[in-house]
């Protein structure tokens, strides 16, 4: 593809900024729409699930959790793998939940995965917000890492997105991936340091771990938060490089795909 | 004028079999794995949905497809929005294009009625700016002010129509793609929205529409594109091709009349109606043509305003008929009655009419109407003698005929009258003795 259709490609999405605007806005209005307790599941969902680690891994498990309380400690890798299970789930199957769109009016393709990634953000900030009562709960110090906190979402947002653009054009076309997704997230937990510190592992598997780019994202997270436990750069790098090198792949099938989408979903 | 849009080979091919048996991944592993080691294509059907179209249409024009179910027209038109990309040929359209192959696409059940206006105008393409400014003429086109902060999902189906054209109607694009979606609402909704196209088409913008309503291309249309089994067929004016298109869809129904004998070879001068499709009535009588006279009885070919005309109606009775009533309408081109002629009106009585054939003229001293397109219904009947009981519908011929009334410098002024000063004119002459002033000039241009 040439540099010219490229740019081309930008600019179309740049005059259509509003409509994926919309979208990010019609996701968030209709997710709480007709719920009673509103934004408050942004919450209840790594809560609770921080709630039965904790009792089940922290408690009688045992799990070892480097030194640091076993809830807050599963909690900040809660709150962002919470975020990205969810936009990839939502990811992987907008384009067949948006299925009248496609067939019926043309935009960049581009802003539905976009939106639906990103819309899951408001959750996550909100979910952050808990996360600093719990730190002054467990008496965990305030730091300057914590202003990392934020800036870790981009490459967890672009890991999400360029997976989401794979799945969800395989999507359209093979509607296994809409079975395929929460089993693949199912197994994503348990390789992934969420219930369990990533030193529990011996050496050699520790390396292999490492190679999920979302390792090196999640620990970073933990980094943030806790000032006594550094930051693992190496394993990082690979995760911010995984993370870019995932998202352009994803964007090149979405792109080669895309002109197909309306004759296939 | 510029050309607007241009379609250059267009074709398009759909593998149905690639479309059924790939939507398994098991499965296109299994055919993945019997390809590589056999060349065979044993499960591919391919169907050309569009094959080789070319045409282009030039700023302003209306332009109509029709065609049968599965002829094309819909590949057509999504192809011309960008939904769906040609598998070969090249288009190119100048501006601002919208398209609106439904109503109210995207729609959320949970939004409300004015949340809903800024989510459909943003995909149809507006900014969120325009949405905001026309937002009032939007809610109080689909007449659902009222209703604004509710969740759409309590509207009814009609409001949700008419909401969701409101919001396309507004669409300020240089060219519009329009798929049958005139036929929503009730009949007074669907004359607003006939209005609005013609308001759509005076601001001087290109308009494609698909309709299988022939009336409503007619109405809109001055120029039709037949696509047939994924080629355009025939490409002209929309009477010509409606016609054909009719007739090749209907079969043709003759009264076993030579036309030609009736009008002594001059067709140009008037219409066969022995074809005309949308007849109604018991058929005891039927109009079987319609010609156009000068008054002193010679072929009009053209007809302008403030013409004089005879019209010569052409009647074929089957049997006997007994107190016929000849009726002549003209109507604009959005089914408005301009004016009603019938020899019941005028205070004739014809008690029996013998079979065979005949006709009736109509001399009109002056065509006072505007220069436009209009269209002529005609209608035979019989009032009952028995007061309170209902008429007898022998002949109906809903807009059978076009009626050209030509532009025409009446006054020899060099401005000519138009429609934009009315409906129908009346012939002049100012009278300029009481005027203060002096050095009054009256233009006359042939002088």
């Amino acid at each position: 593809m040439t540099e010219g259709t490229k740019l081309e490609w930008i600019k179309e999405f740049w005059r259509y900024k509003e409509l994926f605007y919309f979208f990010v806005w019609r996701d968030i209005k209709i997710k709480y729409r007709q719920t009673v307790l509103g934004a408050l599941w942004a919450i209840i969902q790594p809560l609770f699930t921080m709630l039965v680690f904790t009792t089940f891994f922290g408690k009688f498990a045992k799990m070892p959790s480097d030194g640091i309380p076993y809830p807050i400690f599963s909690y900040v890798a809660l709150v962002p793998w919470t975020y990205f299970a969810g936009a990839v789930t939502m990811s992987g199957n907008c384009l067949i939940g948006n299925s009248n769109l496609l067939t019926k009016v043309y935009f960049p393709r581009f802003a539905i995965p976009a939106s639906s990634t990103l819309s899951g953000l408001i959750d996550f900030f909100i979910a952050s917000i808990l996360l600093f009562g719990l730190m002054v709960y467990y008496h965990v110090p305030m730091s300057w890492g914590l202003l990392l906190w934020p800036v870790l979402v981009i490459p967890l947002v672009l890991l999400a997105l360029g997976l989401g653009m794979i799945l969800a054009s395989l999507n359209v076309k093979y509607r296994d991936i809409k079975y395929t997704i929460p089993f693949g997230i199912q197994i994503l937990l348990f390789i992934t340091p969420i219930i369990y510190p990533i030193s529990i592992l011996p050496e050699k598997y520790q390396k292999l771990v490492k190679l999920n780019p979302l390792t090196g994202i999640i620990d970073a997270f933990r980094s943030s938060v806790f000032p006594n436990k550094h930051m693992d750069f190496g394993s990082l790098s690979i995760s911010i490089v995984a993370s870019i090198v995932i998202f352009f792949i994803g964007l090149a099938y979405f792109r080669k795909t895309e002109k197909d989408f309306a004759d296939v979903v | 004028m510029r050309e607007s849009v241009t379609v250059e080979h267009i074709s398009k091919k759909y593998d149905i079999g690639k479309l059924q048996m790939d939507t398994n991944f098991r499965e296109a592993l299994v055919r993945f794995l019997k390809n590589s080691f056999s060349r065979s294509s044993e499960n591919k059907v391919e169907i050309w949905a569009l094959k080789d179209v070319s045409f282009s249409v030039k700023q302003g024009e209306i332009v109509g497809l029709i065609g049968r179910n599965g002829a094309g027209k819909s590949t057509l038109l999504k192809i011309l929005s960008r939904i769906t990309c040609p598998t070969s040929g090249k288009m190119n359209i100048r501006g601002r294009v919208g398209s609106l192959l439904e109503v109210g696409t995207g729609f959320h059940e949970e939004l409300t009625g004015r949340e809903n206006v800024y989510l459909n105008g943003s995909i149809l393409g507006m900014t969120k700016k325009e949405v905001k400014s026309k937002l009032d003429e939007i809610v109080s086109f689909a007449d659902v002010e009222k209703f604004l902060e509710t969740p759409i999902k309590h509207y009814s189906s009609g409001m949700r129509m008419r909401l969701g054209f409101s919001v396309a109607a507004h669409l300020d694009t240089d060219v519009l793609f329009v798929d049958e979606v005139l036929a929503v609402g009730d009949a007074a909704f669907q004359a607003k929205c006939l209005g609005k196209m013609k308001e759509l088409r005076d601001s001087g913008r290109t308009l494609i529409v698909v309709s299988h309503t022939m009336e409503t291309v007619q109405n809109l249309c001055p120029r039709v594109l037949w696509i047939d089994n994924g080629k355009l067929r025939q490409d002209g004016c929309s009477e010509d091709i409606i016609k054909s298109y009719m007739g090749a869809i209907r079969g043709k129904w003759r009264t076993g009349i030579n036309m030609n004998d009736i009008f002594g070879g001059v067709q140009e001068s008037g219409y066969d109606l022995t074809q005309a499709l949308n007849r109604i009535g018991t058929g005891d009588i039927q109009y079987i043509g319609i010609e156009f006279r000068t008054l002193d009885g010679q072929p009009k070919k053209q007809i302008f305003s403030g013409d004089s005309l005879k019209l010569r109606l052409h009647y074929q009775a089957h049997k006997p008929v007994s107190k016929p009533n000849f009726f002549f309408r003209i109507a604009n081109e959005f089914g408005e009655k301009v004016t009603t002629l019938g020899t019941y009106l005028s205070g004739i009585e014809i008690p029996i009419l013998y079979p065979g054939i005949g006709y009736i003229d109509l001399d009109l001293e002056c065509l006072n109407i505007m220069p436009d397109r209009y269209y002529l219904t005609l209608w035979i009947n019989r009032y009952s003698d028995i007061p309170g009981e209902k008429e007898t519908l022998y002949n109906g011929l809903d807009r059978c005929a076009p009626f050209h009334v030509e532009y025409i410098d009446y006054y020899r002024s060099g401005r000519g009258i138009d429609k934009v000063w009315g409906g129908i004119f009346i012939p002049c002459k100012w009278n300029l003795n009481g005027l203060n002033s002096e050095n009054v000039v009256v233009r006359d241009i042939n002088v």
